[in-house]
């Protein structure tokens, strides 16, 4: 950076040295939600084309595509890029219209605890699917 | 220092609708609306890990008018998050970031939703009739 400050810089020289920003986290959820994002471009992709292919079919067929290596490990790879993704989008969401610190505290635990409670709930059936007798 | 007597900025009822900005508030209210359609999609894993009794009564909802309601807005809303969060990336690498770029990138995520959701359509149809 070739800066030139003609006034005194607002930042700290210690502060711009580290470069987190006043949020105090610099770039990390910016970069997590974009990295969660490329991740599930072809997860997506991947998934709808096999929900069109599952279209009306039966519990058996339906278990023996979950049982398909490949499947169980794109299933839970989804379910974790998704929720957290899910949980990075709403994070900003929450903390754009929700004023009141704790309410705003309050809402972001409820929406991580769901987004785990979730997550679990899916990776859990997954895993119940692919190993079960 | 009182706070109302400083000036406020124009918020979004002064401002004509227009493309830009449309498709910017859609892509947070498909997100918004997304992450209650993953609820569906988790119900419907854990239904089929649960037994074929609670994984028909799923697939007996989602084949009724309402849940192929739910999920035909469910596919649009994806692809709809999905083509504009491409675009995103895209315009993170500095390109395609020019006013005319900028609709038409718009305009081609349009098109690009509405082709991807009637081929979806088409084909999971036409394999749900056989």
């Amino acid at each position: 950076m070739t800066e030139q400050h003609t006034h005194a810089p607002m930042r700290s020289p210690l502060g711009r040295a580290i470069g987190l920003g006043s949020a105090k986290e610099g770039v990390t959820h910016w970069w997590r939600q974009r990295v969660s994002a490329l991740a599930l471009v072809p997860l997506t992709i991947w998934f709808v084309i096999g929900v069109i292919g599952l279209a009306g079919a039966d519990h058996a067929t339906f278990v023996a595509w979950v049982r398909n290596p490949m499947t169980a490990i794109f299933l839970i790879l989804l379910l974790i890029a998704t929720f957290y993704h899910t949980a990075l989008g709403l994070q900003v969401v929450i903390e754009d219209y929700l004023e009141r610190e704790w309410a705003r505290l309050a809402t972001l635990l409820l929406m991580r605890l769901l987004c785990v409670l979730f997550a679990v709930r899916g990776i859990l059936a997954v895993l119940k699917l692919a190993l079960g007798a | 220092m009182s706070p109302a007597e400083r000036p406020l900025s124009p918020h979004l009822q002064v401002y004509r609708w227009q493309l830009t900005s449309v498709m910017s508030i859609l892509h947070r209210a498909t997100g918004i609306a997304l992450s209650v359609g993953t609820i569906l999609l988790v119900s419907w894993l854990g239904a089929a890990s649960d037994g074929p009794e609670p994984y028909a009564a799923v697939q007996h909802f989602l084949g009724s008018w309402i849940g192929l309601l739910l999920l035909f807005g469910w596919s649009v809303l994806l692809y709809y998050h999905l083509c504009t969060g491409i675009r995103h990336l895209v315009w993170d690498t500095g390109y395609g970031l020019e006013l005319n770029r900028v609709y038409t990138g718009g305009w081609a995520v349009l098109g690009a939703t509405a082709a991807l959701t009637v081929v979806s359509w088409v084909v999971g149809l036409a394999h749900w009739a056989h």
